[in-house]
């Protein structure tokens, strides 16, 4: 652990069992001796939550001098003892031995021994430590304690006579998490943990309480209704596809169904947590919606072969089409007679087998019949942020770079643009969730974090409770001790400054908030910079109570050594974006001066998807660039990479570019509107399925691994492409045998993404000869999986794409590198609990190995202009600025396939203070109309009270409200019942 | 028995934590409280002394905590951070959640002499150079609530509380918190947590209370017997207390007696009085028919003490002698025709129900214990079961345990087993208790039902 002053830690020698060890001063010695490879059980002990002495369980004997010089010795708890020079302790001494069965004794006088039915069988720290412990008959014979359980809502499961009442789950809920709706009631041996009463868990962050739970009373409740043991789980190493952030996960897999997410420890990122949109958001991959096989058109057979009746030719033929010519290579008959055999015999099955054999002959076809319509025609490429780089890549090489376009909102496009430009400013470093950790104060601009990037709201809460603090300092209370820190934050004043233009939860942690309509925020943005450095441009015609705020804020700010400010995409500014960085960079010099040189961040950027950075620096050009092309006749064929465009588009133009009939191929794992029109579908992996490369919101590119092969007719969009450059006769795209080759290529074509490829062992990756097993040594699905339809044993699936195998044979985790870990485990160690046997730097803070490369590092590019500022807002008379509002179960596409997730997005509405309400009279229940020059819209009206008079909120990505581009002035009506 | 004068033979005939008292049994007033002399040991304090002065008379005085633990009440004050750089607010909190089995001094303290405790509170306030003082107090003391808020108000008319205590510039008041109460909040950490409205469980050491106490700040907790010392000791000087006693720990103290005695009460003794002379000339003696068997002398959670050692001196370190503790110095007593089990039971079920919660070895083995005592004295008792409750001893040992709950709780059942082992032998080989009828009162359910 860093020490608060931020001094390397000193090295102490302990001794442990009579031997010498070097040891970190001031950890605590149950860390210290897990670290040094001891198994010492514990309990509430936990890396993250650090150390509270209640379970008694990691009991050794710790020897002292006193006063006089005499040796003494007690049992004393490893977690709550500070390694100093000459600490000493037993572990193997007889009566801590004893002592330590004793305490599982204790706790399983009440315990159900349900463990045959118990979800965490298998992976239960709590089974782990009595087998440890050597603790098996139970003497009590009273009667045992029950509780009632509650309903916790989709997420997770409440079975409370498990519980061992180590506190890990109202540490992590309420001291870390800031929930509220959660805790400790009663007392003695009765204590209970849950909530008031039955109810879903409020908290954003609810799943964690699976994985601090060290027993199986909080479980994953999607998981348990289609349930596996551990051991038959196929598990790999990935990265969440929810939001920019690239938090590290580990997937797991059985019977060709992603089964569950759980946090990946990851010390520059997330470190062991997840959201619960991440841990819960991957139905999609399960879903019915899933594209399995490819099909081609309609409009591409010959009219005979047609089933149904053949489409009309377009009436008013438009001059690029005037003319339609006849289809190169397009399927013959025989070819239509194929395709028919094939898709009858891949229905019923659906799997497996002779249909995966069908489906793979229909995928030949489709890439036949797409590169018939490529071959010698202009097409446009239009990418996807949530593709991986590998795919846009060969999408940009398939179309080539003027061509290739970002299946981008406008709005996305233009800010993380606006990322980009500011992570080349030299006088800035964009910093990760975790970077939060290294900061002294934190202000948040425009940004409602908890809905745009939950980990970061989570990684804010967090730091709050651990950032050094005076009163710790001056009572020598190191930051593992929970015990200890837990109340004296309880009363410390925050360091956190919020300006939103609506309300946000994150703000009840926030020393003070501000409410600012957009061009406000901008300007408070500007004039804090002017505050700090005065060679920042004042901000015109501030008003007494703004000018007061910011000198407030200001002060605050450069009151220590390392502000960090927190801005991104989702406030649909750019503007914001600079001025965030305007500030970012004028704090900087306050604080450091003239010379920057110190790799501190200075500025977290939220970006929307998983590969948002990582597409805008392939170049290309806009979606809108790209529909007004197709529009303009310029193209004959597009080729849609993974990507719903009625999400990122006008309505009006994706209604444009499906009624032109120019061909589209559409390499897509959910069917949408695009696919059911599309000339040729490839059915695409999602990133369960494949090994990829996602570029996350600080340009940290980052590999994830399939959990499960392709099934079907999918396979990995790069691959699709691939085919297609060859069919086309592109020679490089030959040499593409694995991610490794195509990013490679990247790399030489574009040197921004140089390093990108060393992100993770590279596919050839062997050691000993071996893969590394993505299944555990006791699995049991070999001869048994598939048996229901085939009596013949298949071989495990290939995967050329990794170093990782489908199969049980290669390397285990405990030999494994850490960015190939398929799971966290080690002998006596089946749980979650045992990352310390990895040799992972478990403290919150502190240095381990990174995880990916960055890659926006050094980027040579010049100092931004000083944003100009704005107007004050003013409110105008029928006219809204429209503010985003997001949802952090609603705005994000793919984690709407989860029941769980969909049952807990709001209804669509539009969102306005009680002054606006009162203007347009509307009341609840009434509708309102949103007038655009180019759509309006209706929704039911929402009493916003935080908002700005002369703002209204529009929420984002809601099913039923169209695609707004923001920024936008709007006007508003109370729309007449229908 | 109540409160009466010294008798012959002490060293002095002095009391000071009972001298103000009204002979009608109502509380002092501060007109009766200031013509016993007091105040003027904040008098003293105010125009004449610096701060660390009064910590220095307090710590020469030998006075040790009331509360049972018997600490050095002026080494605690020393270690408060005086001075400019010290971090305020600072606070004295006095703990009056008086819950010991058997203890009642705070409770007849309280009740009848509530100026005191605000003197000692405003000399400790003057000692620490602290802001605020507060008082604990359970609720079920709602006689004490009553005098301690009519105290609390006169002493602010009068100027002895507030921004400016007695035109002297030292600004210090004093609230009263009325909380539900625990056990546990007898240990200070835990109390504070509850001050602070959060869950009752006692915190971990460092930091120190003097360090980070309540809300974090500097404080100081005392029981408030020991506040009462403070005032005489400020006015007379540490020689006149040590002078008080019969040993050499100083001072008066309050002392109690429950059981089948003639007069069963607590009365204000030197430190060091032999318990006998407690027992046999204070409470009158046994009733007719009853024998002494043993004593429990501080509260439950201390050692029995057979009846063949009660010329012990009632002092902190004397009744190591008898491998027992002064505790709170309320005699419980064990007769000879109560059950030696059921009385351990007894307050093993008392302990088993007032654990926080915490720790493993309290939560679930206090609770194992009591049902091991149940089966045992309502005949299911089986042989190995004393060897277990030996056991349990043994793991709820003071190193073992986060706090000193079990470890006390462990104190009389240790010496159960030790000073009464054929009365354990007997009910299991009998099945089940000879000083009740068998099964008359046995509870209809196996195991605990609280």
């Amino acid at each position: 652990m860093v020490s608060g002053n931020g001094q390397p830690p000193k090295l102490v020698t302990v001794i442990i069992d009579g031997a010498e060890y070097q040891a970190e001063e001031g950890r605590n010695m149950l860390d210290v001796a897990l670290a040094l490879g001891f198994d010492l059980p514990f309990f509430c002990w936990h890396p993250v939550l650090g150390s509270i002495g209640a379970c008694r369980q990691c009991a050794v004997r710790l020897y002292w001098t006193d006063r006089e010089g005499r040796e003494k010795s007690e049992i004393a708890m490893a977690c709550m003892t500070e390694a100093q020079e000459g600490t000493r302790m037993d572990i193997f001494d007889e009566e801590a031995i004893r002592f330590r069965a004793e305490m599982i004794e204790l706790m399983m006088l009440s315990h159900p021994h349900d463990c045959p039915v118990c979800d965490e069988g298998g992976e239960c720290h709590l089974q782990d430590m009595t087998v440890m412990t050597g603790h098996s008959y139970r003497r009590y014979r009273g009667r045992k304690r029950t509780f009632e359980n509650q309903d916790l809502g989709p997420f997770v499961t409440h079975e409370l006579n498990r519980c061992i009442t180590c506190y890990r789950c109202t540490r992590f809920y309420n001291d870390y998490a800031g929930g509220r709706d959660f805790g400790v009631f009663g007392l003695r041996n009765q204590v209970y943990f849950g909530r008031a009463e039955s109810g879903t868990l409020e908290s954003e962050f609810s799943g964690n309480l699976i994985e601090v739970c060290p027993t199986g009373v909080f479980d994953d409740k999607p998981f348990s209704r289609r349930y596996s043991r551990k051991w038959d789980l196929q598990t790999s190493p990935s990265v969440c596809p929810d939001c920019g952030l690239g938090c590290t996960t580990t997937l797991s897999a059985r019977y060709g169904e992603l089964r569950r997410v759980q946090g990946r420890f990851n010390r520059d990122v997330n470190k062991m947590f997840l959201c619960d949109r991440g841990r819960f958001g991957f139905e999609f991959v399960n879903a019915p919606e899933r594209v399995r096989t490819a099909r081609i058109g309609p409009g591409l057979l010959p009219p005979q072969t047609m089933m149904g009746p053949a489409i009309e030719e377009p009436a008013g033929a438009e001059a690029a089409q005037a003319e339609p010519q006849p289809i190169a290579d397009a399927p013959t008959e025989e070819g239509a007679r194929l395709q028919a055999e094939a898709h009858a015999a891949a229905a019923p099955e659906g799997q497996g087998g002779q249909a995966a054999g069908t489906a793979a002959l229909l995928g030949e076809l489709a890439l036949d019949a797409a590169a018939g319509l490529l071959r010698g025609r202009r097409a446009v490429g239009i990418g996807s942020p949530r593709a991986s780089l590998e795919a846009n890549y060969a999408l940009r090489a398939l179309v080539g770079p003027s061509r290739f376009f970002r299946g981008m909102s406008d709005t996305d496009d233009r800010l993380v643009g606006a990322v980009l430009e500011i992570a080349a400013d030299p006088r800035l470093r964009l910093g990760s969730a975790a970077d939060v950790h290294g900061a002294d104060a934190v202000l948040v601009l425009g940004e409602d974090l908890t809905n745009t990037a939950p980990m970061l709201d989570l990684t804010i809460r967090t730091w709050l409770h651990l950032r050094p603090n005076e009163v710790e300092e001056r009572n020598h209370i190191r930051r593992w001790n929970d015990a200890g820190i837990t109340r004296i934050k309880r009363r410390e004043p925050s360091a956190l400054w919020i300006a939103t233009t609506h309300a946000t939860k994150l703000d009840e942690v926030a020393a003070e908030t501000q409410r600012a309509a957009p061009d406000d925020l901008v300007r408070l943005a500007l004039a804090l910079a002017h505050e700090v450095d005065a060679e920042a441009p004042a901000v015109p015609g501030l008003g007494d109570d703004e000018a007061e705020l910011v000198r407030r804020w200001a002060a605050a700010l450069t009151a220590g050594s390392a502000p960090l400010v927190v801005a991104g995409c989702s406030s649909g500014s750019a503007e914001l974006l600079r001025a965030s960085a305007q500030l970012a960079a004028a704090l900087h010099r306050a604080a450091r001066g003239e010379s920057v040189t110190e790799e501190r961040a200075t500025l977290v950027l939220t970006v929307p998807e998983p590969d948002s950075v990582g597409l805008r620096m392939l170049g290309g050009g806009t979606l809108v660039q790209a529909l007004a092309a197709v529009a303009r006749g310029e193209s004959e064929v597009v080729v849609v990479l993974d990507d719903d465009l009625d999400r990122r588009a006008p309505a009006l133009l994706v209604d444009d570019l499906l009624r032109r009939e120019v061909p589209v191929v559409a390499l897509a794992a959910l069917e949408d509107r695009l696919t059911a029109t599309a000339a040729v579908v490839l059915p695409a992996a999602t990133f369960a399925e494949e090994t990829g490369t996602w570029v996350s919101h600080e340009g940290r590119a980052q590999r994830y691994f399939a959990a499960l092969p392709p099934a079907d007719g999918v396979r990995p969009s790069w691959r699709w492409l691939r085919e297609l450059l060859v069919r086309l006769g592109r020679r490089e795209a030959r040499g593409w045998t694995t991610p490794d080759d195509v990013l490679a290529a990247l790399e030489m074509e574009l040197p921004a993404f140089r390093g990108a490829g060393a992100a993770a062992p590279a596919a050839s990756w062997r050691r000993d000869g071996r893969k590394v097993a993505r299944q555990p040594l006791r699995w049991s699905g070999r001869t048994a999986v598939d048996a229901g339809r085939t009596v013949f044993e298949p071989g495990p699936a290939p995967d050329a794409d990794s170093a990782l195998a489908f199969s049980l044979e290669g390397l285990q985790p405990p030999a494994s590198p850490d960015e190939l870990r398929v799971r966290t485990w080690w002998p006596g160690w089946n749980s979650g609990n045992g990352l310390h046997k990895f040799g992972e730097e478990l403290t919150a803070v502190g240095p381990a190995r990174p995880s990916g490369v960055r890659l926006l590092d050094g980027a040579a590019g010049h100092e931004l202009p000083p944003v100009p500022a704005p107007a004050r807002f003013a409110a105008r008379d029928g006219e809204a600025v429209l503010v985003a509002l997001h949802h952090i179960y609603g705005s994000e596409q793919l984690s709407m396939y989860t029941p769980g997730i969909r049952e807990r997005a709001p209804a669509p509405f539009i969102g306005l203070n009680e002054e606006d309400a009162e203007r347009l009279a509307v009341r609840d229940g009434d509708l309102l109309e949103l007038w655009l020059p180019w759509m309006d819209t209706r929704a039911p009206f929402a009493l916003v009270p935080s908002l700005v008079t002369g703002t209204a909120a529009v929420p984002v990505g809601l099913p039923g409200l169209p695609y707004i581009s923001l920024p936008a002035r709007a006007r508003l009506t109370r729309a007449e019942e229908q | 028995m109540t409160s009466r004068p010294g008798l012959p033979g002490y060293p002095a005939d002095d009391r000071p934590l009972t001298r103000a008292m009204r002979a009608d049994g109502l509380p002092a007033t501060i007109d009766d409280y200031i013509a016993a002399g007091g105040y003027e040991g904040l008098r003293r304090a105010l125009e004449g002394l610096r701060p660390p002065e009064v910590t220095t008379m307090v710590t020469e005085s030998g006075l040790r905590g009331r509360g049972g633990a018997g600490y050095s009440t002026g080494r605690k004050w020393s270690t408060m951070p005086l001075g400019a750089d010290a971090p305020h607010p600072k606070y004295i909190v006095c703990n009056g959640d008086e819950m010991e089995p058997g203890s009642f001094k705070d409770r007849f303290l309280l009740e009848r002499n509530p100026h005191l405790l605000l003197e000692g509170m405003l000399l400790a306030g003057f000692a620490t150079e602290s802001d605020e003082g507060y008082i604990f107090l359970r609720q079920q003391y709602d006689t004490a609530v009553v005098a301690i808020e009519h105290a609390i108000a006169e002493a602010r008319e009068r100027g002895y509380l507030g921004k400016d205590v007695l035109g002297s510039g030292f600004p210090f008041d004093i609230e009263l918190h009325v909380s539900i109460g625990r056990y546990i909040c007898g240990e200070a950490s835990a109390m504070l947590n509850a001050l602070e409205s959060q869950r009752a469980n006692p915190r971990a050491r460092p930091p120190h209370m003097t360090g980070a106490g309540l809300f974090s700040r500097p404080t100081v907790v005392n029981n408030v017997e020991t506040y009462m010392a403070v005032p005489g000791i400020v006015r007379h000087g540490p020689d006149w207390w040590k002078g008080l006693s019969v040993t050499d720990e100083g001072g008066t103290k309050i002392f109690g007696v429950a059981g089948r005695v003639a007069r069963p009460g607590c009365v204000e003794l030197p430190m060091g009085v032999p318990m006998r002379e407690l027992i046999e000339v204070h409470a009158g003696g046994m009733l007719s028919g009853f024998a002494l068997r043993a004593v429990s002398p501080g509260g439950a959670s201390t050692s029995f003490v057979p009846a063949a050692q009660i010329d012990v001196p009632l002092g902190f370190s004397t009744m190591d002698e008898v491998k027992s503790r002064l505790g709170t110095g309320t005699l419980v007593l064990l007769d000879d025709q109560t059950c030696p089990v059921g009385m351990t039971l007894n307050m093993m079920q008392f302990f088993a129900q007032e654990s926080c919660g915490w720790c493993t070895p309290c939560r679930e083995g206090l609770q194992w214990m009591a049902a091991l005592l149940e089966d045992i004295e309502y005949g299911r008792g089986e042989p190995g079961d004393t060897g277990v409750l030996a056991e349990g001893v043994w793991f709820m040992d003071s190193d073992k345990c986060f706090c000193d709950l079990a470890p006390g709780a462990m104190q009389p059942l240790e010496s159960a087993l030790r000073l009464f082992p054929d009365d354990f032998a007997r009910h299991v080989a009998e099945g089940g208790c000879r000083y009740r009828r068998h099964g008359s009162d046995a509870p209809a359910l196996r195991g605990t039902t609280w």
